[in-house]
């Protein structure tokens, strides 16, 4: 126990530091990596609990995927060069007020959560479903995934193809006098198509099409 | 005193797999060296040791007496972190490869997942590479090696999902157990093609080895980087190539099972099957490095997004509907 409680500080210490750098440190490159220790060590917490399935997935989709393209975005747009300047400067320190008000809100939302799951047990474990311990969390998210929510999973996956097609849609852009090669045309193409043996009359030359 | 025997248990059980991974990672550099010498009708490396084995230890001592240079307008932290962590997430997935139905460092029950998570961090080493070298040609090798990583992950994990589908069970263990009697190379025989495939783009092989393209981007992520930090990026290269292997093994061709359940196959050991269809996997990627001439960008993101996606997807689905129909779906 003793060994679970150092890992467990460790890296509730790491998430909650690199929390704060993703914040205040200067580049906004440093941020990204800062955002992925912070998923990295806030996965470990979930394996921690035993929630194996959910650090995986956490893993897999926050750091392998989303997170490279954050990392992308922001390298292609060169923004690492922009000094993050919220502290010092005289005109973006109007942002201060509203972040704090965005903030004190999440701030008590969270006290309510915390506050009910603490003093009120009876109120979240009447909700809470009737999972058979014996089997893995991986098979329990399953068991309750596509039995009981199914409806609110399949409406989650449709507003995420909906979010896809539209960015599609914003970023489209049909330019006309693209040139762009036929891949199909380009491996079908035989001997004869491109070279022609011809004889050449001395002194005459020949006329080619082009 | 009780945490000081684990420990002491526990490093002793990661030597014994990391030291033989690295040695064999050393032995297969010279490996696909030599292979690739013996298509082109070259000697390849013979010289140092008996058929050259040694060639790379020679390699290693080379590197490890040249000077680390670090470019003054790097970012350096990055700079130096990007070759530490390419190493470190290509020897900790290691660790979940199940070598018998016991020799197995950590037997987990999401594995399968613990593998893709890793192997889907590779791209780190990379892009910070990249990045932090502050200079054209690593900057477009590693944002050419992002897409192209990020792409063909979705596929390979399309693939996971088929096998799982026939497993039902995130165990790396169950998995191999699952093809006691029916490898599912064959049953899946399409989908292994395609992870082959997408394993060479995973781990930036030739001929998808364009964030390295040497004609174009000089050497790619790696230009800056010089002495043991660019022999750390080589080793933690081949170490996921090796992996990629291992991982295809498990998935496709039974893992540490014998090829048929007879007297002389049976009694030899696990580990020993397991490592002959590693090597049997590492000398087609070897091959292919030999034979294939280098895609096109465009070509290869139309390979992942346009063929493979749809393609595996597909398959997902006609896996799907064939063990729901035929009730062979696993149950536990």
């Amino acid at each position: 126990m003793l060994a679970h409680a150092i890992f467990f500080y460790i890296f509730s210490l790491i998430a909650i530091v690199s929390a704060i750098m993703v914040t205040v440190s200067k580049n906004t490159v440093h941020s990204v990596f800062f955002l992925i220790l912070d998923f990295i060590s806030i996965s470990c917490l979930f394996i921690m609990i035993g929630a194996e399935f959910l650090g995986m997935i956490m893993l897999i989709i926050y750091v392998g995927a989303v997170a490279v393209l954050f990392l992308f975005v922001v390298m292609m747009l060169n923004v690492a060069q922009q000094k993050n300047q919220w502290f010092s400067a005289r005109e973006s320190s109007k942002h201060i007020p509203v972040g704090l008000i965005i903030s004190t809100i999440i701030f008590f939302e969270l006290i309510i959560v915390i506050g009910g799951w603490k003093y009120k047990p009876d109120l979240v474990s009447s909700m809470s479903l009737n999972i058979d311990s014996s089997i893995s969390n991986t098979h329990a998210i399953g068991y309750v995934l596509y039995t009981d929510y199914i409806h609110i999973f399949q409406l989650s996956g449709m507003i995420l193809l909906v979010a896809m097609i539209g960015a599609i849609v914003l970023t489209f852009r049909q330019r006309s006098g693209v040139k762009r090669q036929s891949y199909f045309s380009q491996i079908s193409r035989e001997r004869s198509d491109g070279v022609e043996l011809i004889d050449v009359p001395s002194n005459k030359g020949v006329k080619s099409d082009d | 005193m009780e945490y000081l025997s684990i420990i002491f248990s526990e490093t002793y059980k990661i030597l014994f797999l990391l030291v033989p991974v690295l040695v064999s990672v050393a032995m297969i550099v010279w490996l696909d060296r030599r292979i690739w010498a013996f298509v082109q009708k070259r000697q390849g490396p013979n010289v140092v040791g008996p058929f050259g084995l040694l060639q790379s230890l020679a390699d290693a001592l080379k590197y490890m007496f040249k000077e680390v240079i670090i470019p003054s307008s790097s970012n350096k932290v990055i700079f130096i972190l990007a070759p530490i962590v390419t190493m470190t997430l290509a020897l900790i997935s290691w660790a979940v490869i199940p070598f018998s139905a016991t020799q197995v460092l950590a037997d987990i029950n999401v594995g399968i997942l613990y593998l893709f998570a890793v192997s889907s961090l590779g791209v780190y080493g990379i892009i910070m590479g990249g990045w932090a070298s502050n200079s054209k040609y690593p900057f477009l090798g590693a944002i050419r090696s992002a897409a192209q990583m990020v792409s063909y992950e979705v596929s390979i994990g399309v693939i996971i999902i088929n096998v799982l589908l026939c497993v039902g069970s995130l165990n790396l263990n169950d998995i191999v157990m699952a093809q006691e009697n029916l490898w599912f190379v064959i049953p899946l025989f399409p989908m292994f093609v395609i992870f082959f495939i997408s394993a060479l783009a995973e781990t930036n092989r030739p001929p998808f080895d364009l964030p390295e393209a040497e004609a174009e981007l000089v050497a790619g992520y790696q230009t800056e980087y010089s002495g043991m930090m660019y022999a750390m990026f080589w080793l933690g290269e081949y170490a996921n190539i090796l992996l990629m292997c291992a991982m295809g093994s498990v998935l496709f061709l039974g893992g540490w099972l014998s090829p048929i359940d007879l007297f002389p196959f049976n009694i030899i050991p696990g580990a020993i099957w397991l490592i002959l269809k590693i090597l049997f996997l590492f000398i087609l990627f070897a091959l292919v490095k030999a034979i294939v001439p280098r895609y096109r960008y465009d070509q290869l993101m139309r390979l992942g997004w346009k063929i493979f996606l749809p393609l595996s997807l597909t398959w997902v689905v006609l896996t799907a509907s064939f063990l729901f129909y035929f009730n062979l779906l696993p149950t536990n």
